[in-house]
């Protein structure tokens, strides 16, 4: 079972802020889910090499070719804050 | 107590790609304007997504193989999950557990003993954006974001500040002569994070605690962080404080470390493989295709200079730490010897790559050091040096002359007889027209002649000088002793 | 002519023939979208302007004699879907005032065969869920029953082509997607084979199973669609070499001596009897045109929702970190220090489907935890689509429901934190393992509450992955006999 304790050190490895009463809702949710997804402990996999990708692809590259896209000022646009051409944030400690 | 450290290191080498790692952004160091080299992908817009660089893999693998490492038949990408403003994703793709770059060994030789560094792996990742702090808030330029790098971590098997940094040096010498990076640890294309415990002498044991230090931005600093680790670390060690695991920066100008706050507290770093990047694999033939490539690394230079042109090992590790004064070098010497080819003369190559070795080192590189270029770049060619060392050492010029010459040519980048005829510094070495002068400097000093004979022998340096005198300093001094001697006799 | 019935291919001819311009047929459909958008709430944005700008741009390639199957054809996008110049939200709030840098490969090359974008359907947020009520801008109505959510995460662009407001739509499946709304929403919709279409410019949920297909009113359709979005993408690293054939002219096939598997794991327990009783009449109808049905067991598939479960919010928690308020999106004005800005403009922009998820993933990653479940589920996920290879060397063809019942009351799925696992539960396995699917309408039943409404019914077609050509020629085969696909619900 998932504690609260457990619940805010992962909301804030996630950067997400929660309320205290979020806690508390959450907790019971990813208990729920935990608990939806036991029986998968039950599976035997043995010998089982975990699967990240179906297409069986391999070697996929691109070739070392440069080139200015183009968009770098449209993407500047988007942002909230900014310096000149720097993205400005809060200090970075 | 005695302690013994036990250092490894982190290294970051920056790869010379023409594009970023998985866009086709450009990899440009030198960008002066913020945020110009970026595109969806390496500003992390929504739906973006990565593609692998095939000619940084091949770069790895280049530089894997000069490091003695295996390749492993399959490498793949992962995730490492963090929030820092320089990461736009949230998350760098970097290599957990399948890097490109297995293990590998490097020897290190120091004061004349050489010691094996296990290499633990190398892996691929992408480079995270700069950070300029300005008062309270953070500038983020996201240029950088994206460039390929390929991080190198050693077994920690340095047992002196010393070795590491010859260490890193080796690195930077293979990197460049692989032609993969510029590896300017001043410039940031190379960076070094180094861990140091101490053990009691004598101790085979991992120390229970270990000391990462970082800001290491010059191979002087490395080697003074890590002197400053060992004596703070003993110290504190003697006084029988306890040590613990942490994180430490290098202040350059205090000459000491300081204790930092980490990014991720937790270092939870939820890796997990990358969902978008299918795997790479390496058949057997296409590695041996990519050693094949390999140039000769700077280690098999280095001994080759010592067994071909009998140079001293300082002096042959001076030249291979620098890729372009070594080449230079060879092309020089290879010059003389095809003169001596020609002139069908019995070639001591010892003695020209020697004259080869002191002028490149010496007068050439200070004119090289103050312009900031290449030998290859300077108006000295390979040819023309050859032709004033061969000048020299037929005596055609004096050493002092050819110092005179050699600035001339590094400025206007004429060959070597034409400057000494055009500058009046050729050295006469015609026994008839040197001749001449021995006579007429004997009947002007019947005295000292006479001195001489009597058994006063310094008093023959007195004649040369005049002959010397007499000529304007042009006459070969070796040729005009001996004519000197055999008329006095 | 009730453009709003009619077939991409019928347009086709209409427009090829002058009968109609591609300008009257975008006023016709943006006209029937104001209509009846306030009722369904299908549409996040109209691109109006662009819409009548593509039209004619359309118009004259037609009189130039250079048109394409889609010159001309107004269309809809999910609004995942990346746009050029034209907000892109995820139906999030974090999203609310994003204005893409640069296209989707989709809608790019969508763009260039000349079909019109008239508007951003909307969607689950971040196509988390399955009923498109987790939208920040409010739920999709069915328009079968307006009381009824339209299934997710979809839902607009299955609405706005049930409703007749585009013949086709842009979607994205990551575990029934497509399927589910189509289903439940009486329309036909292709799950393509993971890495048959780009992915490049979609907003990515979890990007070991997006899929990008389309929703339409008919196989034949799908097939004309699917012709003009695959294909490999050098932008997408995941994305096939095959070659993406004729489909569309190649979609009559002889049942005869075909091997269709009917898997018994999919008629699970608390399937509603008239979904059950619909598809295997579906299943009747098909078996007169000569295959061999075949009875066949997937006992891995009751496992698939729970390795989805598992996988999919570990891939969003780090496809997620992006949305860090600081290249893009809603930024917080209460933020203190750097932590505050990314946790609150976080916490303030993502929705609580978006957060749990978020959480979950970072909780089946994080130090100590990641064997227990993200590998395990891995492994058996490997076990899965194993169990999948063997069986398509028995079957060509899988058949069965779509889902386990019909539309649902809106609010019924609130905040239940397993809703969309469970609904997706027929969908999910083939997702897991890539594979090509189909959905179809194959009839009209009630739900199993008694409720005197009759809803659409949808039985699924799997195929093995890259078997695109086989699963439109079975959808078609049944189009061919059946009349489902031409139903159309009362008042639209």
């Amino acid at each position: 079972m998932i504690t609260q304790e457990e619940v805010a050190y992962i909301a804030k490895l996630a950067r997400i802020e929660l309320k205290q009463e979020e806690l508390e809702k959450y907790r019971i949710d990813l208990n729920k889910i935990l608990g939806y997804i036991e029986i998968l402990k039950t599976v035997d996999t043995t010998g089982v090499e975990p699967l990240a990708q179906v297409t069986g692809l391999e070697n996929i590259f691109r070739s070392d070719e440069a080139e200015e896209q183009g968009i770098a000022d449209d993407i500047l646009q988007n942002i909230s804050e900014t310096s000149g051409r720097f993205i400005r944030v809060k200090k970075v400690l | 107590m005695n302690y013994e450290p036990v250092i490894g290191l982190e290294i970051h080498v920056q790869l010379k790609t023409r594009s970023k790692m998985f866009c086709a952004s450009p990899n440009n160091p030198d960008e002066t304007e913020p945020n110009r080299n970026i595109c969806e992908v390496c500003t992390a817009q929504p739906g973006s997504m990565p593609v692998i660089n095939k000619e940084a893999v091949h770069m790895a693998i280049l530089v894997g193989l000069a490091l003695g490492c295996e390749i492993p038949e399959y490498s793949k990408f992962d995730r490492k999950n963090y929030f820092y403003p320089d990461l736009p994703k949230g998350y760098q793709i970097s290599q957990f557990d399948q890097p490109i770059c297995g293990a590998g060994i490097q020897v290190v030789e120091y004061e004349g003993k050489k010691r094996p560094i296990r290499i633990t792996r190398a892996h691929l990742e992408e480079d995270a954006g700069k950070l300029i702090h300005e008062g309270s808030t953070t500038l983020v330029d996201l240029n950088r974001a994206g460039v390929p790098l390929l991080e190198t971590v050693t077994e920690p098997d340095f047992r002196t500040p010393a070795e590491a940094k010859i260490f890193l040096q080796n690195l930077r010498n293979i990197v460049r002569y692989l032609g993969v990076s510029d590896a300017d640890m001043e410039k940031g294309h190379m960076r070094c994070d180094a861990n140091i415990s101490l053990r009691p002498a004598g101790s085979q044991d991992l120390p229970p605690y270990k000391i990462e230090v970082k800001n290491l931005n010059s191979f002087k600093s490395v080697e003074a962080a890590l002197n400053y680790e060992i004596k703070r670390q003993s110290e504190m060690q003697e006084s029988g404080e306890k040590l613990t695991s942490q994180t430490r920066g290098w202040d350059d100008s205090k000459g000491i470390t300081v204790e930092q706050r980490t990014k991720e507290q937790a270092h939870d770093y939820r890796y997990f493989p990358e969902p978008d990047l299918p795997i790479m694999h390496f058949i057997r033939g296409d590695v041996e295709k990519i050693r094949a490539e390999l140039p000769e690394l700077p280690a098999q230079k280095e001994e080759r200079f010592i067994s071909e042109f009998s140079l001293q090992d300082r002096d042959a590790g001076v030249l291979v730490n620098d890729k372009n004064l070594a080449a230079y070098f060879e092309e020089v010497v290879s010059e003389l010897e095809e003169w001596f080819k020609e002139e069908r003369l019995e070639a001591d190559i010892a003695k020209l790559a020697k004259m080869a070795y002191n002028w490149i080192s010496g007068d050439l590189q200070a004119l090289l050091k103050i312009e900031g270029i290449d030998p290859q770049n300077s108006r000295i060619t390979a040819e023309n040096l050859a032709e004033l060392i061969k000048m020299i050492h037929q005596g055609q010029v004096s050493t002092t002359a050819a110092k005179r010459i050699l600035e001339v040519m590094f400025e206007t980048g004429g060959d070597p007889s034409h400057v000494a005829a055009d500058e009046g510094l050729s050295q006469v070495s015609d026994e008839v027209a040197i001749t001449a002068v021995v006579d007429k400097v004997i009947a002007k000093n019947a005295n000292v002649v006479a001195d001489y004979k009597g058994g006063k022998k310094q008093a023959l340096g007195f004649l040369v000088g005049k002959i010397m005198a007499e000529m304007k300093g042009k006459a070969n001094p070796q040729v005009a002793s001996r004519l000197l001697e055999e008329k006095l006799h | 002519m009730d453009f709003h019935l009619a077939t991409i291919k019928e347009l086709r001819q209409g427009l090829d023939s002058k009968r109609f311009s591609s300008a009257e047929l975008t006023k016709y459909y943006l006209d029937r979208i104001k209509k009846f958008n306030k009722d369904l709430n299908a549409f996040i944005t109209l691109t109006e302007d662009l819409a009548l700008e593509q039209a004619r741009a359309a118009d004259k390639r037609i009189a130039a004699g250079s048109q394409e199957m889609l010159t001309g054809i107004p269309y809809a996008a999910k609004d995942l879907f990346c746009t050029r110049g034209v907000r892109t939200t995820a139906a999030s709030k974090i999203l609310e005032n994003f204005v893409p840098p640069y296209d989707s490969t989709v809608v790019a090359r969508l763009r260039a065969a000349g079909a019109v974008l008239v508007g951003k359907t909307n969607l689950d947020q971040f196509a988390h869920g399955s009923s498109t009520e987790t939208s920040y801008y409010g739920p999709v109505h069915n328009p079968w029953d307006l009381e009824r959510n339209p299934g997710g995460s979809s839902g607009g662009s299955a609405a706005a082509v049930s409703a007749g407001l585009v013949p086709f739509a842009l979607a994205t499946e990551t575990g029934g997607s497509i399927r589910q709304p189509a289903s439940l929403c009486g329309i036909s919709g292709w799950k393509p084979t993971y890495g048959r279409v780009s992915r490049y410019g979609v907003i990515a949920m979890s990007s070991s199973m997006d899929t990008m297909g389309t929703v339409a009113r008919s196989a034949e359709d799908l097939a004309i669609t699917a012709e003009a979005i695959s294909g490999f993408d050098p932008k997408d690293g995941t994305s096939g070499k095959l070659p993406v054939k004729a489909w569309s002219k190649n979609l009559t096939r002889s049942m005869k001596g075909l091997r269709i598997g009917v898997p018994q794991e999919y008629f699970v327990p608390g399937i509603e009897k008239d979904v059950k009783e619909k598809v295997s009449m579906a299943i009747e109808e098909i078996r007169k045109l000569g295959p061999k049905i075949i009875e066949v067991s997937l006992p891995m598939t009751s496992y698939g929702s729970m390795v989805y479960a598992i996988v999919t919010p570990s891939e969003i928690s780090s496809n997620l970190s992006r949305y860090d308020s600081i290249r893009f999106g809603h930024t917080t004005d209460k933020a203190n220090d750097l932590y505050e800005l990314y946790a609150k403009s976080r916490a303030e922009g993502f929705g609580d489907e978006a957060k749990r998820r978020i959480m979950t993933g970072a909780y089946a990653l994080s130090a100590g935890y990641r064997d227990a479940y993200y590998t395990k589920a891995q492994k058996v996920r490997r076990l899965l689509v194993n169990e999948f290879h063997e069986m398509f060397k028995k079957v060509d063809i899988l058949l069965c429901p779509s889902t386990p019942n019909v539309a649902l009351k809106i609010g019924k799925a609130a905040d239940d934190p397993l809703f969309g696992y469970i609904a997706d539960q027929l969908n999910i396995p083939a997702s897991l393992a890539g594979l090509a699917a189909m959905g179809v309408p194959c009839g009209l039943g009630k739900p199993d509450d008694g409720a005197a409404v009759s809803l659409p019914i949808g039985m699924q077609i799997l195929g093995p992955q890259w078997g695109e050509e086989l699963v439109f020629q079975v959808g078609y085969a049944y189009q061919q006999i059946t009349d489902w696909h031409k139903q159309k619900p009362v008042g639209f």
